[in-house]
This record gives C-alpha cells, structure tokens and sequence, in this order.
C-alpha cells in the first residue's frame, strides 16, 4: 500500500520558515483532513507533500523514496493535485481538461495513446461527467466545475490525491456531497488523501483522520472526535468557537456575543 | 491558400490571370513572368511564413503567460528582434546578410526571456506585468536602435534596409534568404506543435502545470526559444509588423477551443493568411505607390487591441 511520509518537514518562501518541523504519514484507503487557522501552513504543507516546494530541512518520501529525487513527470503519475483555483482563461472543453490530467504519460511528442483516452473516459464516467464531456468548462455550474477538476485528477491515475480546499466555492450540500464523492474514491480506488479544509464540520464528519496545525507545527491529530475538542480549539483559533458533542458527532459553532 | 492565390494574381502591374498561371508554370512573355516569378512569389510566400510565424509565437506567448494579450510585438519580442536585426546591419555592412536573420533571433530571444523573468517578480504573471515590461523592452530597444541610426554613418547608406526592418513591410533580398527563413519557420512550427499538448497543462497557471507533471523550466525555456526562432525570422523578413499574432490565435480560439496543438495549426495557417491579405492591401490600396504591411496590421490590430484590453479589465484590476 502506498504511504506518503513526511519527516521533520520545515519549509517556506522566506527566511522565516512557514512549516516547523512537521510529520505526517498519508496511507491508501483514508482521507486526511489538514485543518487550522489562516497562516498555519495548511497550503504551504500540501506543496511539498506534492513536491512542488522542496523542505529546507526533513524529507518527504514516496514508499521510501525521497521525492526531491523524482522527476515532475514520475512524481505526477503517483501524485495528483486538485488546484484551489481553478480560473481559466481559454475555452477548454471538460474532456480537454480531464485530459491534462495524463500530462505526465504522455511521450516526448505529446500524443495521447489509448490507454490515456481510456484513463480519460474512466474518469468522466466515474465523476458522471459523460454528458459534460464536450461543453466547455466556462458554461458549468460550481460543482460541476469541482468535479470535473476532480476528474483530471483521477485521470492522473495517482496513487495520492492532495486537495488544497476542495470546497471552497460550493454551497453545505455540494461541500458534503464533493467529500462524500473524495472518500468513496479514496477507498475505491485505495488512493491516500489529504484535503485542507476550513469547514471543521465538515472534516468532523467526513475525514477518517484530522491534523491540527498551528504556526508551522501539528499540535493534534486523531479521529475528528479526539482533535476537535473545546480546548484545543480554543488554543488554536482563540476564544469563539464552542464545540457540541452528540456521541462522535463534532459540530463548531461559533459563540454568539 | 486562397489568399496566396489572390495575393498573386493581384498587384501594382496589371496582368491577366491566364498570363499569372502561364508565368507560373514557365511559359508567358517576358515582363509578366519576371513580375510574377521574381516579385509577386517570393513576397508572396514571405507574407505567408512571416504571417504563420508570428500567429504561432502569439499562440504560444498566450498560452505560457495566460495571457490573451500577449504576442511577440506587444511584449518586446519583435522589438528585441528589430535591434538585433538593425545592429547586424550596422556592424556588419553589406557582408552581414546571413548573420541579420542570426542576431535578429539573438536580440528576440533576450527580449523574450527578460520579459518572461521580469512579468514573473512576485511569483505570478499578470497581464499587467507582461504589458509593462514589453513597453518598457520596446522603448529600451527603440532608444538603442535611434542610437545605432545617428551614430553608424553606414545606416545612412543602407537607410531602405533599416526602414524595412522597423516599418514592417515584407522585402525579400534574395531566394536563399526566402528559404533559410522557411527553414527556420518550419522548424518553428513542428516545435510549437510538439511543446503544445505541455501549453495546454498550463490551463491553470505554472504550478498546477508542474503537478500535472510538466518540467516547467524546460517547457518554459523550450517556449520561449521557439518564439523568438519565429519572431526573429519574422523580424529578419518583414521587420516590426504588429497585431497578427495578437489577433489571429484569439479569433482562431473562440471559434476552435483552446487546444493548444489544433490552435498552432490553425494560428499557422490562419496568419499566414492574414498577413498575404494585408501584404496585398497594403500594396494595392495607393497603387503603384506600396504601403508597408505594418501600417496595415496596426490599423486593424491596434483599434482591436484597445478593445480587447477594455474587456480585460477584471483581469488587470
């Protein structure tokens, strides 16, 4: 089974560095939740577990492999991303974005091969996505928009997922039903997930596990009914958040004034 | 193709279809064959691959800066160009025939790559910035080359070389210059063609592009050198001509998607196109008087230009 590890990670884009030391370890079949404040590091953690940022000290490593001695291509046909932003410029047509997801199959010329239309058509059916396939991806909703980010990714055909606020522009029931859609995928397919999330509710209810960051370091992670307590929210977020528990229900409300 | 044809048939001397077909196929009488085989043709096909040249280099500019209003002439590239051409001329004399089309490659691909660091300070690329720094790259150039004119007593004397180089009008010296920029564009085209589908993996800027797997320095760089090998030959051909490689690969893309492989075709066969008809405006429009091609493009691409910038405005705000 594919594991992802990292190792007394510090990293970041200045002098000071943005992660602390940190360690995570992401395996096949389960969905992590990255929670914490803005400036924590959520974002900066998923960049170089993907290794699009490389630590000033630790390591990340791919089933034993230290990722900063892969090659884009070989990091990307085991790792997947699924952008915060997906604001397009250009007319693409939904197939044509699923199709960039076997960007790092593809040979020296560039021509896709039938085994990348068939990853291609996978992932449409998977995310029912067939019907969209040739509109173009400026005519569809939120969420059908997610999705189809999504499909590019599981066209990647990766054996981790890494999704930086996957639910960022979706209304409570399209947020739910993307996740739910992240976790079945995660077990179907055995991928390992982690997914930054600002909705703690939402990760209480659909992550199998939670990291808690705070400046750069993890300060809690267990399942969401182990991390999401009154005081560690209270140390994290300050003063204005209350959590409700109902048996291994977690909800976060915030305090009224 | 039809262009072609019609920017044969058509010109400042009035010959007979039948007698343009004859020209063309070997036969016919003196005069015609010499307009049609030695003037009409080579500028011709020249119009054609300066065309095809610069609507690829903007369909690349475009696709690595995501950025619709990026072509080699708004960014510096064809500026650059200009002034590698211009001092090749200065320097040189006479003998450096060859060596203008090399150095007008050279000044574009400097320009080219300064414009890419410079639009990159702070991490992304904006519209804003790529607009900026081709302004502040085509006056820097434009500055050096008045240098080179007052200071080189030898441009006083090749003053039409010059004026070609930076009116933008198609002249076409000799054959073998014809074909060494034919070479050159080509060359250009099958790399345009081969970097397209990594083009496409920059839907969503620089760093998606590099987790979807591309190696973003070398397709960046390998973007770049095909630029400029098209708009220094462009440049070495037809000098500073502005607009069509603006104009054809966003009229191309609305009507075709943005697919980056079928829109370099397109963009290739489509500006080459544009350019033949603009060429044969700008030659027929005061005949026998001829208007450089430049002048052309810049009445038709300026007025889009502003209007495409207006609808830009939420990207630059």
């Amino acid at each position: 089974m594919t594991a992802l590890v990292a190792r007394g990670v510090v990293a970041g884009y200045g002098a000071a560095p943005v992660l602390r030391g940190i360690d995570l370890e992401l395996s096949g079949g389960g969905v992590v939740a990255i929670l914490g404040p803005n400036g924590a590091g959520k974002s900066t953690l998923l960049r170089v577990l993907a290794g699009l940022l490389a630590p000033s000290a630790g390591e990340v490593r791919l089933d034993g492999t230290t990722l900063s001695t892969l090659s884009r291509a070989a990091i990307a046909r085991r790792i997947a991303v699924v952008p915060q932003s997906f604001e397009l410029l250009f007319p693409f047509t939904v197939r044509e974005i699923v199709a960039l997801g076997r960007t790092a199959h593809l040979g020296w010329l560039g021509s896709p091969s039938a085994t990348d239309r068939a990853a291609v058509d996978r992932a449409l059916a998977e995310l029912d996505l067939d019907s969209f396939a040739e509109r173009r991806i400026d005519t569809l909703s939120g969420g059908e928009r997610q999705r189809a980010v999504l499909a590019m990714a599981l066209a990647q055909e990766a054996d981790v997922l890494l999704l930086d606020e996957p639910t960022v522009h979706l209304d409570p029931a399209h947020q739910r039903g993307t996740l739910l859609l992240i976790r079945e995928l995660a077990r179907a397919r055995t991928l390992a997930v982690a997914a930054v999330l600002h909705d703690l509710n939402l990760a209480a209810a659909l992550a199998d596990r939670v990291v808690l960051l705070q400046d750069g370091r993890t300060v809690a992670e267990g399942s969401a009914a182990e991390v999401l307590r009154q005081e560690a929210l209270d140390a994290v977020f300050g003063k204005g958040l209350r959590v409700l528990e109902a048996g291994e229900d977690r909800a976060v409300v915030p305090l009224r004034p | 193709m039809l262009s072609v044809v019609a920017g044969i048939l058509v010109g400042a001397v009035g010959i007979a279809p039948a007698d343009v077909v004859a020209a063309l196929l070997g036969g016919g009488d003196g005069p015609s064959v010499t307009i049609v085989r030695e003037l009409r043709l080579p500028r011709v096909l020249a119009a054609a691959l300066v065309g095809g040249a610069l609507a690829v280099a903007g369909t690349l500019l475009q696709g690595l800066l995501r950025n619709p209003l990026a072509d080699p002439y708004v960014t510096g590239t064809s500026a650059g160009g200009a002034l590698g051409a211009v001092a090749a001329i200065a320097f040189l004399g006479p003998g450096g025939g060859v060596l203008v089309p090399l150095c007008a490659f050279g000044g574009a691909l400097i320009a080219v790559m300064l414009v890419w660091r410079l639009a990159r300070i702070g991490g992304r690329t904006t519209v804003l910035a790529v607009l900026l720094a081709g302004i502040a790259l085509s006056a820097f150039a434009g500055s050096l080359i008045t240098v080179l004119l007052v200071a080189s007593d030898r441009l006083a004397l090749r003053l039409r070389a010059v004026l070609d180089v930076l009116v933008g009008g198609v002249s076409v010296r000799s054959n073998a210059e014809l074909i060494v920029a034919a070479i050159v564009v080509v060359a250009g085209l099958a790399g345009a063609l081969a970097l397209a589908p990594r083009i496409d993996a920059y839907a969503f800027g620089e760093e998606t592009a590099a987790a979807l797997g591309v190696d973003t320095q070398r397709v960046a760089f390998g973007i770049l050198l095909v630029t400029a090998l098209l708009a220094g030959a462009a440049v070495a051909l037809a000098g500073l001509v502005g607009f069509v490689g603006l104009v054809v690969p966003h009229a191309l893309r609305a009507i075709l998607g943005a697919a980056h492989r079928r829109l370099v075709a397109a963009s290739f066969l489509g500006g080459a196109a544009a350019l033949v008809l603009a060429d044969l405006g700008a030659r027929s429009a005061f005949a026998p008087a001829e208007m450089p091609v430049g002048v052309v493009t810049g009445l038709v691409g300026g007025p889009f230009f502003v209007v495409l910038l207006a609808r830009q405005q939420r990207v630059l705000a």
